[in-house]
């Protein structure tokens, strides 16, 4: 990982990027590679969902109430309208699983993208001020995880829930668990970054940028930033894996997404009281499209730690 | 050592006093007991009056005092919904929780320990791949949904047909993809009494199959973590020197590996596990959810749906208070285990 700027005389970013070890282990790996294309493919699919789904599940007019609970297509007695059956609602399952994956997408992305501005701006402070700043810091990250993350975002959301009610709380259901998940797991990112900070601070091209008199904000950001990208970057895939199964767990438990703009947590919880009448599909289906993006993102993860080789945190 | 012990136990007061806090603020700022305790008919002079009476007119400081001083003596008021002390209520669902917990740690240590040691001893073993393969699975499945997926399969049952019927071969594979169901996946069941509040799933075998299903539920997201620790902790300490030393001083490698090896592994999963507590507490409500498990997390899920404030707010201070005990322990544990820890502080 290298974010130097280009000069005329280097190579290209897109040259560099061609020669890489990063891309060289990855043509190499099989498994990287069909693990990511599972994942651009699920994407893609969760991007594209108004265009490709069947039937819009938000748009009441064209539920039929009639249609629901209807199998998928390989059982008897199923429509062939609908491809992966119904739900109890009767709304197309692809299409609700669409745009389910679309909702635990975006919560995901965005509750990581929320860490990482904490975590990175607390890290750094602390790994480039240490003393006091460090101290406190670091004290509440350690408090924050022996709570540990989920129950932490369990107890945020109950109590947002218990102050502003059911209904407030349902209509600004995608910024709640946003901030919710991305508060809950900062600490996470403050800890590597921190560690890298202290590693990279006494390096002499450090004390090159402070005797030349550059701020310390400067030097933080400019500086030592780029040199602590790379663990930046592995953690960044795990934690996208946890803030999804994090948002399927708090929907789940009624602390999420509502029923009518469903994320997959909040399918698999709206099916599971229909598990017991027979009709598994509504919740198994799109649990195992929950399964499939996490487990594609955790092991891009473990590749991506392998090529890299960064410090982390251990501990 | 003492100082050691002493900077703990000040962290131990520090962390009990912010839970503290965070609870009181949302028990002023959620909970109304004058809207609880009396009717619509009362006129406002009168609320006004019973306010000041009650003392909720204090400043925030007095309050929160009287509050921290009935907390230490397991005073949280009562429970808008059962209408009793609060901290009965979570007494009653505590004890179903804790054996659900404990049946999970035990299938923990048994599993997680053999696997992660071999998988360290033979890393290339066409075994370990298969263990470390279905780890990172396990870890990619939501605990809601192993609890699910098992219900369907143990507890409903599946109806699998893909082969012909009507031949022998046939109806010989479909009924070994078959289950017929059946296993407990709801409540508890019929327990034993003990004493107090205390009553077991572990005195009877109809007893212990209502705890069959949760308990696995909740081992599977816990255990890849444990293997995969063990196994990283493993690798490193059979890279050390002294193991090469042993090695080399010719003693087999089944004492360097179970003697030498697995005390020094086994320090850093101490700690780690205190840590996981935490997470095992909040996957609790998840699983007790799923199974209706009569335990302390459903209580607090069904407060939250109730908007029962002190309940909440009970469920909280307990929950900190064993958090806290538990991490404390463990650092000391590891502090006496591990004389080469920092004793008076963490390591910069």
């Amino acid at each position: 990982m290298t974010t130097a700027s280009t000069s005329s005389k280097a190579p290209s970013r897109l040259a560099r990027f061609r020669s890489s070890y990063l891309l060289y282990s990855f043509k190499r790996d099989w498994i990287a590679q069909v693990c990511f294309a599972v994942f651009v493919a699920l994407v893609l699919a969760a991007i594209l969902a108004p265009w490709l789904s069947p039937m819009n599940p938000y748009d009441l007019a064209q539920i039929r109430i009639l249609d629901s609970e209807l199998p998928p297509f390989w059982i008897d007695g199923s429509d062939p309208q609908y491809l992966l059956g119904t739900d109890a609602q009767g709304r197309d399952l692809l299409s609700t699983i669409l745009y389910g994956a679309r909702v635990s997408l975006i919560i995901g992305f965005g509750a990581v993208i929320l860490q990482a501005l904490l975590g990175v701006t607390f890290g750094l402070l602390a790994g480039y001020l240490g003393g006091r700043v460090d101290a406190f810091l670091m004290r509440m990250a350690d408090i924050q995880l022996s709570f540990s993350t989920l129950m932490v975002a369990i107890i945020v959301g109950a109590v947002i829930k218990a102050s502003f009610g059911g209904a407030i709380y349902s209509e600004y259901a995608v910024f709640i668990l946003v901030l919710i998940i991305g508060l809950a797991e900062w600490p996470q990112y403050a800890r590597t970054v921190r560690a890298s900070v202290l590693a990279e601070r006494s390096k002499e091209y450090v004390d090159a940028a402070r005797v030349m008199g550059f701020r310390a904000k400067r030097i933080m950001f400019r500086h030592i930033l780029p040199n602590t990208l790379s663990p930046i970057f592995v953690i960044s895939t795990v934690q996208i894996a946890n803030a999804i199964i994090s948002e399927a767990a708090l929907s789940f438990l009624g602390l999420g997404m509502p029923e009518t703009q469903p994320s997959l947590g909040s399918l698999i919880k709206s099916g599971f009281d229909y598990l017991q009448s027979g009709s598994w599909w509504i919740t198994l289906i799109p649990g195992g499209v929950l399964v499939v993006l996490v487990l594609v993102i955790n092991l891009l993860g473990d590749w991506l730690r392998d090529v890299m080789n960064p410090r982390l945190y251990k501990g | 050592m003492i100082a050691f012990l002493i900077k703990r136990l000040f962290h131990a007061f520090l962390v009990m006093f912010i839970i503290s806090v965070i609870s009181f603020a949302i028990q002023d700022n959620l909970g109304d007991p004058i809207q609880q305790m009396v009717g619509q008919s009362v006129p406002e002079s009168e609320r006004a009056e019973l306010r000041e009476e009650l003392g909720l007119n204090d400043p925030f400081m007095v309050q929160y005092l009287r509050f921290a001083k009935n907390a230490a003596q397991f005073d949280f008021g009562y429970s808008y919904f059962y209408g009793e002390p609060t901290i009965e209520v979570v007494l009653r669902h505590l004890p179903a929780t804790l054996e659900l917990v404990f049946a999970t740690t035990l299938l923990i240590m048994l599993f997680s320990v053999p696997i992660g040691v071999y998988s360290a001893i033979k890393p290339r073993s066409p075994l370990s791949r298969l263990f470390m393969g279905v780890s990172i699975v396990g870890i990619s499945i939501p605990v809601f949904l192993t609890a699910i997926v098992l219900i369907q399969i143990f507890a409903i049952g599946v109806q699998f047909t893909p082969f012909p019927v009507d031949t022998g071969w046939g109806s010989w594979l479909n009924g070994a993809l078959s289950t017929d169901g059946g296993m407990p996946a709801y409540g508890r069941g019929d327990v034993v009494h003990v004493f107090g509040t205390w009553s077991t799933n572990f005195a009877s075998l109809e007893g212990l199959s209502y705890l069959v299903l949760p308990a696995i539920s909740l081992a599977s997201i816990m255990l890849p973590l444990f293997i995969r620790l063990i196994r990283a902790e493993m690798l490193e300490v059979l890279q050390s020197e002294y193991v090469k030393f042993a090695k080399a001083k010719g003693i087999s490698m089944r004492r360097i590996y179970f003697l030498h090896a697995l005390k020094n592994t086994m320090l850093p999963v101490i700690t780690v596990g205190g840590v996981q507590i935490g997470t095992l507490v909040a996957y609790t409500i998840l699983t007790e959810t799923v199974f209706q498990w009569p335990g302390v997390g459903l209580m607090f899920l069904d407060a939250i749906e109730r908007s029962d404030i002190p309940l909440i707010v009970t469920y909280l201070m307990i929950v900190g208070l064993i958090f806290v005990i538990t991490n404390t322990l463990v650092d000391l544990i590891y502090g006496l285990v591990n004389p080469t820890v920092k004793l008076t502080g963490k390591p910069a």
